[in-house]
């Protein structure tokens, strides 16, 4: 079964690899949002491990993506450009930087975690919620890293291929850790947190390590964001930024790594279809306008799946492996 | 039923793009919904009024103009995305945007890479332009408000000023040290340098000390939150002399919590719809006419200028070539805008008159202008 999936991820990344090659030829528009929906994949995989496999409720996932884009982009400004150019050494020190981006940002969960992960459901939620608000702040006032005016001059390094790689990680490495013997503690801690305890699970452990992962998947989506934008600022990691990211779960449907990866790549897409369905001339005046009132519609489109599909898009397709799990 | 709708499609499809030989697309990005849509709405209103006189008086170059207009939800990450999709599916020839300037300076770089001239109507922050030779603005930068005032105080015969800064924004600092510059280069006296920081309510220290030194204005460049509670204040300790200031006092809330406690004070802006300049009242009449009688304010005046001044680049240029039009911007001189006399300088910032205004009546009256 792991020979499968390593099998299986290897000539995932070689395909992207592959494709990486005809990336250039697409429209820059696209290859924004095809960048974006590899962003987002990292993203609401690593807090799906949260929320969704452990149970518990992080508001905070945009918070922790920051210290990522923060740390890298710093990484890259001051060590990225004396260490000559040649696409083997920038790409050296991007992916250097990304991984230092990722264990920045795993290292705040792990501070931020240890002392919260005690606490359960709205409380956890309101104090993953703070550290957002504080690391916006942090950086806000930080001056070395541009503060209030926002830190750019990286280079575009971020590509198809190590955005799509890291995505192909993102999910192998959750969904291994899941199907794993070990992993069985988070789905243990997810069902019954007292009688996981009772059974001998250190359930604080398994909630720190989830988080810790999250965390560290955030930094490195983080890192690949800085790097493809080329300006960050404290505000594009704010609240709303973070309840994006949890839409995006519990729209896939809580614990369901597949569920997940089409609702991110929909939510991604769905707001600059809807910006082209307005510009469509041969459409009626009316549904134009409609359309142009497209963050509307995309709520509304919110509030009819979550009352049509409680359970998320793909809730009920492996309800069945799911139910065997439990 | 697939075939006839695919063959609509595609015929659609070749209709737009003969009609597109007829227009030049500009673009514009700016934050129509979110945090800081009031701003957004209201230059994009200018935006395109301005655009739709262009055509009415015949267009460019024998061509209309034609703008597409995206919304960026106020959103960092947005404009992007936005800026490439202009250029790269909608073929802009230029781009107009945006008021923040944290939008802008993600924009920029995308705009420079393409060669595609970008406009920023209203980014104050210095930055902005620094991005490259294709990035330009039409408004004043931070400092510069700092020259003006000094200029101001010193035509009202003030000799003896202190200065009031907020030490936490970049935005006072810069403000206070070109005043202070300005005002000592010409023989005035800076009588007492007092601080404060974004957020403190008790100003009575720093104003008490002030008031000791007996000047006959304060230049306070500060934010409106903070400043009504200064106007308030002074008042109490019985400082009767003016308080001098910059944009940033202008806030709905500056007099609901000063009341008229500011009455005779004065700030720096970068318009007035009751200047009775006539491009202004006939802009004023035209704005209120095309959007139900809505007063336009100063983001209103920069978005008008924006495009007027693009659209005579391009007849200027002759070509939608982004480099020429480029050239032809940077040659911008003694514009005749809403927003006064716009010049260009090498780096791409706009010299051009500031407008003063002051306080009275429950409400801000224009004084002057001051010319750079």
């Amino acid at each position: 079964m792991f020979e499968r999936s390593k099998i299986l991820l290897v000539a995932t990344l070689l395909t992207f690899a592959g494709l990486s090659h005809f990336a250039g030829g697409i429209s820059p528009y696209y290859f924004d949002i095809l960048i974006g929906i590899g962003i987002n994949i990292i993203l609401a995989v690593g807090l799906n491990l949260v929320n969704g496999y452990t149970g518990q409720f992080s508001l905070g996932h945009a918070g922790f993506m920051a210290v990522g884009a923060y740390a890298s982009s710093w990484l890259t400004l001051k060590y990225g450009y004396s260490m000559g150019s040649g696409t083997l050494n920038t790409t050296t020190v991007f992916v250097l930087a990304l991984l230092g981006g990722g264990l920045g940002a795993a290292l705040a969960g792990l501070i931020v975690g240890v002392p919260s992960l005690r606490l359960k459901g709205d409380y956890l939620a309101i104090v993953t919620l703070g550290v957002n608000e504080i690391s916006k702040g942090v950086l806000q006032k930080a001056e070395p890293l541009g503060a209030q005016r926002g830190l750019g001059g990286m280079e575009q390094h971020t590509n198809f291929f190590w955005t799509f790689a890291f995505a192909a990680i993102t999910i192998y490495v959750v969904l291994n850790l899941v199907g794993s013997t070990y992993g069985r503690g988070f789905l243990a801690v997810r069902d019954d947190e007292i009688a996981a305890e009772a059974m001998g699970i250190n359930t604080t452990k398994y909630k720190v390590l989830a988080f810790v992962l999250a965390a560290f998947f955030a930094g490195i989506a983080g890192g690949l964001y800085a790097h493809f934008k080329q300006f960050i600022h404290p505000e594009g990691f704010n609240f709303l930024r973070s309840v994006d990211i949890v839409v995006m779960v519990i729209l896939g449907g809580m614990g369901n790594t597949a569920g997940v990866v089409v609702a991110a790549t929909l939510l991604t897409i769905l707001p600059e279809f809807l910006r082209a369905v307005s510009r469509y001339e041969w459409l009626p005046e009316w549904l134009r306008h409609v359309a142009e009132n497209r963050m509307i519609l995309y709520s509304l489109l919110l509030i009819v799946l979550m009352l049509t599909r409680p359970q998320g898009l793909f809730g009920n397709f492996t309800g069945k492996r799911n139910s065997k799990l439990q | 039923m697939k075939r006839p709708l695919l063959l609509s499609t595609a015929l659609a499809l070749l209709a737009t793009a003969a009609l597109a030989q007829d227009e030049i697309k500009i673009g514009e990005f700016a934050s129509l919904t979110g945090g800081s849509a009031s701003f957004g709405q209201s230059s994009h209103k200018g935006t395109a009024l301005a655009i739709e006189e262009i055509n009415a008086a015949g267009g460019v170059l024998g061509k209309k103009l034609k703008l597409i207009a995206e919304d960026d939800q106020s959103q960092a990450g947005q404009p992007a995305t936005i800026v490439r999709k202009l250029i790269s599916q909608d073929k802009v020839v230029a781009v107009l945007g945006e008021v923040a300037s944290s939008k802008s300076l993600e924009a920029a770089p995308i705009c420079q890479q393409n060669k595609i001239p970008m406009i920023s109507p209203a980014s104050t922050n210095p930055k902005v332009t620094e991005v490259g030779d294709y990035v330009f603005r039409i408004c004043f930068i931070d400092p510069f408000q700092g020259t003006v005032m000094a200029k101001f105080a010193q035509s009202k015969g003030w000799k003896k000023v202190a200065v009031l800064t907020d030490v936490k924004q970049d935005y006072s600092v810069g403000l206070a040290e070109f005043f202070v510059k300005g005002f000592t280069a010409t023989g005035g006296e800076i009588v007492k340098d007092q601080k404060y920081s974004t957020g403190d309510k008790d100003f009575k220290a720093q104003l008490t000390s002030i008031k000791a030194a007996k000047p006959d204005a304060i230049f306070v460049p500060g934010y409106y939150g903070e400043v009504s509670l200064i106007g308030k204040q002074a008042k109490l300790l019985g400082i009767k002399v003016p308080l001098l200031g910059g944009d940033g006092w202008v806030g709905d809330s500056l007099l609901k919590v000063a009341g008229n406690s500011l009455d005779g004070s004065f700030f720096s802006c970068h318009f007035s719809a009751d200047d009775k300049a006539e491009a202004v009242q006939n802009f004023v009449k035209k704005y209120k006419a095309k959007y139900n009688g809505e007063t336009p304010d100063d983001m209103a005046a920069l978005g008008y200028d924006s495009a007027v001044i693009l659209a005579e680049a391009i007849k200027k240029a002759g070509t939608t070539d982004g480099e020429k039009l480029r050239d032809a911007l940077a040659a911008t001189k003694a514009h005749p805008g809403i927003t006064g006399s716009i010049t260009l300088d090498e780096k791409r910032n706009a010299t051009k008159p500031a407008v003063i205004l002051g306080i009275g009546g429950g409400g801000f009256q224009f004084v002057q202008t001051v010319a750079p």
